[in-house]
């Protein structure tokens, strides 16, 4: 490996830290010329790490138990050709026992839609994953106070549906393909 | 606090009805939320620094007016901020919860982290890979104006 490989590497391996690294500089730029500022900025941060520290613990052991109890096969089983109320209640459910990014979620949207489920329910899925999954809600009641999540809740759920519901009206469906192929236009190439 | 002990109760009592009916999987979610705490960790290091320092450096009045306005041009600016980044919410909701301490409103900040859950600008080139063009533009679309809604309607629940 030649040296600047090497060097790539490592700074690879700093990367996540930047911001961090960042900051400290910042803090003792700040601390050598207003010391009272710096200091503020610093006992700011550790109260918040300290915040942190104390509500991750479950939250991780949430987010680890759903992914392991409810794996990606089992939604898929389950949202399946599901239809009507009972499918977009397994959609909600299943989109909010999800953990990890949206993107996470792609994928299984799209093996939903190639065991034959509704442009719908894949779209109520995207949105409820994205919006309300349980470990997210229980960081949200922590920070923001749960009148705030509450609210959000109920303006949230009602608008996953009417927003699935258009996507699923304007989507044509080029019938006689299975799965994703059947959303019509602008469908890239698979990979 | 007593949220704290909630939550820390209902996962233990998680983790015993999980370890009960299976150990090697209680074992295999532990080391998942392990696995996902280590790969936030540093950049949530970074945001808890960068609060610290941006509170200092930033008046509280200044930032105030920047999340604290409910005119319709501040709203549509911070709806399309939380569009266009990609922040976790294990990080987002530690920041939101800090701008409503600065005095921000509940519209604002109701506009910003729904679409910063529901819209992904920059994830939109994998969604369109996988559902298409159409759907994606209808899902990130609709998705942006049910944000701007819901804030408001959050806004007269809550105002």
């Amino acid at each position: 490996m030649s040296p600047g490989g090497r060097l790539g590497a490592k700074l690879e391996g700093v990367r996540p830290y930047a911001l961090l690294i960042l900051t400290l500089v910042g803090d003792l730029a700040l601390g050598v010329v207003r010391p009272g500022l710096g200091w503020q900025a610093v006992r700011t941060s550790a109260s918040y790490l300290l915040e942190m520290v104390l509500v991750l613990p479950p939250i991780f052991v949430l987010i680890g138990m759903l992914e392991v109890w409810v794996p990606r096969q089992t939604i898929v089983r389950n949202v399946g050709p599901g239809s009507g109320l009972r499918g977009l209640a397994l959609s909600v459910l299943t989109g909010s026992a999800a953990a990890g990014p949206l993107y996470g979620a792609f994928p299984v949207a799209e093996s939903l839609l190639r065991k034959g489920c509704s442009v719908f329910n894949a779209c109520v899925l995207l949105c409820t994953w994205a919006a309300v999954k349980i470990p997210m809600m229980m960081m949200e009641v922590k920070f923001l106070g749960w009148r705030f999540s509450l609210a959000r809740l109920a303006f949230t759920l009602p608008a996953i549906v009417a927003i699935s519901w258009l996507v699923d009206r304007f989507t044509p469906r080029l019938d006689g393909l299975c799965g994703a192929d059947r959303l019509g236009p602008g469908r890239e190439m698979p990979r | 606090m007593a949220f704290n002990l909630a939550l820390y109760a209902v996962s233990a009592v998680v983790v015993l009805v999980s370890a009960l009916r299976d150990r090697d999987k209680t074992r295999q979610a532990l080391a998942v939320a392990w696995r996902s705490f280590y790969r936030v960790a540093p950049s949530m290091l970074g945001i808890m620094g960068l609060i610290g320092l941006v509170l200092s450096l930033i008046p509280a009045s200044t930032m105030g007016t920047l999340f604290g306005n409910q005119n319709v041009w501040s709203i549509l600016l911070v709806a399309a901020v939380g569009a266009v980044t990609l922040i976790p919410g294990i990080i987002a909701y530690p920041l939101a919860g800090s701008l409503v301490r600065q005095g921000a409103g509940v519209v604002p900040i109701a506009a910003f982290m729904t679409t910063l859950m529901m819209v992904g600008v920059v994830t939109a080139p994998l969604e369109s890979h996988y559902f298409g063009r159409r759907f994606t533009l209808l899902r990130n679309g609709l998705s942006f104006l049910a944000a701007l809604a819901i804030a408001a309607a959050m806004g007269v629940v809550l105002g």
